[in-house]
């Protein structure tokens, strides 16, 4: 029941999915293509790229895989499970909120999950550029892209769309 | 006064379309237009009551934004507004990032297509190193706590552990140090 055993890995992730799916990306690809073989490293830098390039939430990388590996039902599956037990907890929690924001127990899980979820966005980073197989032109890219995006203003769209249009010409 | 359309408790049909043209016109991290919605447009929440609701839902794991939809569906509407207003903001970009889906099963295999998503996935991972490095940077006590980010980098990307111990490893180190450096007083 291989689109149970999606909702149940992904459902157990989204608890620990500090700076949100994004920050999921290097488990994602242990879980489905190490560990599990349902993907290759190519096919999930592509889904990747995909979600990058499509209008909507960050989680919607996690409703391609699901896609790729089981088709409807495994999107259906992998997105509700991203999205529902912290929506649930979120639900109920919320009318609390107030009462226990700003106590030491809350700011020091603020302040501790902060660097372990910059390590974890820097994992994927590492790993989106390692799975996509580039070479020297492709890693001059990357670091013309942080670049841009650190020194200038512009809408990342514009970087995705250079990208896309690199890849085209052949120079990626 | 007292109609039933009152705007400050928007229809589910509102809430849901509402959310549509957020998760719509986002690329790339929606949360912009979710505040320019809720807060400038909408008139839903004051700038005040976004930052505090907001806090909870950065504070928990999980896609913030689907969070904060949730949170703003129950004030507006209860529980069937807590389901609507996610609902509305998924549902759009799910139909489109299918057809894309589509698309790629059926075009994936060509030349072309591949290296333009090579391409596309060169400038993501750029835009996600970016964006750990203003999150590295926005860090507070930097000299204490950035060896917890390359501990969790070496044990993920480097040693490929999974994710939920070193998380659970993390957060009791990184969070211990974190309440010890805040004291008693705070």
């Amino acid at each position: 029941m291989i689109v149970l055993a999606l909702f149940v890995e992904f459902a157990v992730l989204s608890f620990v999915a500090f700076g949100g799916a994004t920050a999921l990306l290097p488990e994602m690809h242990r879980v489905v293509v190490v560990e599990h073989g349902w993907l290759d490293d190519t096919t999930f830098t592509h889904l990747y790229a995909i979600a990058q390039a499509a209008p909507g939430p960050n989680v919607l990388v996690v409703t391609l895989i699901g896609w790729k590996v089981a088709g409807l039902a495994g999107a259906l599956a992998t997105t509700l499970a991203m999205c529902l037990p912290m929506s649930v907890l979120i639900y109920l929690l919320i009318d609390r909120w107030e009462s226990f924001a700003g106590r030491r127990w809350q700011q020091a899980v603020s302040l501790g999950v902060a660097p372990l979820a910059v390590g974890l966005i820097f994992s994927g980073a590492t790993l989106i550029a390692q799975a996509a197989g580039l070479g020297w032109s492709g890693l001059a890219l990357v670091a013309t892209v942080v670049v841009v995006c650190l020194k200038t203003k512009l809408h990342p769209l514009w970087l995705i769309g250079a990208g896309a249009l690199l890849g085209a010409l052949g120079l990626v | 006064m007292d109609y039933p359309q009152n705007p400050q408790r928007p229809d589910l049909r509102a809430l849901f379309f509402a959310f549509s043209s957020v998760g719509l016109s986002g690329f790339g991290g929606v949360l912009p237009f979710a505040r320019r919605m809720l807060v400038e447009q909408r008139r839903w929440l004051s700038a005040e009551e976004f930052n505090a609701q907001l806090g909870l839902c950065q504070f928990l794991p999980g896609p913030n934004v689907v969070n904060l939809a949730v949170v703003v569906g129950k004030r507006q509407a209860g529980l069937a507004g807590a389901i609507v207003a996610p609902l509305g903001l998924l549902a759009g970009p799910l139909v489109i990032v299918l057809l894309l889906a589509l698309l790629y099963d059926r075009y994936g295999e060509l030349p072309l297509a591949q290296s333009m998503l090579r391409g596309v996935a060169a400038a993501g991972a750029g835009l996600l190193f970016a964006m750990a490095w203003r999150m590295g940077a926005a860090l507070r006590d930097k000299a204490l706590f950035l060896p917890f980010s390359a501990l969790v980098v070496l044990g993920i990307a480097g040693l490929r552990w999974p994710m939920l111990w070193i998380m659970l490893g993390g957060l009791v180190l990184s969070g211990g140090l974190a309440w010890w450096r805040l004291g008693p007083r705070r």
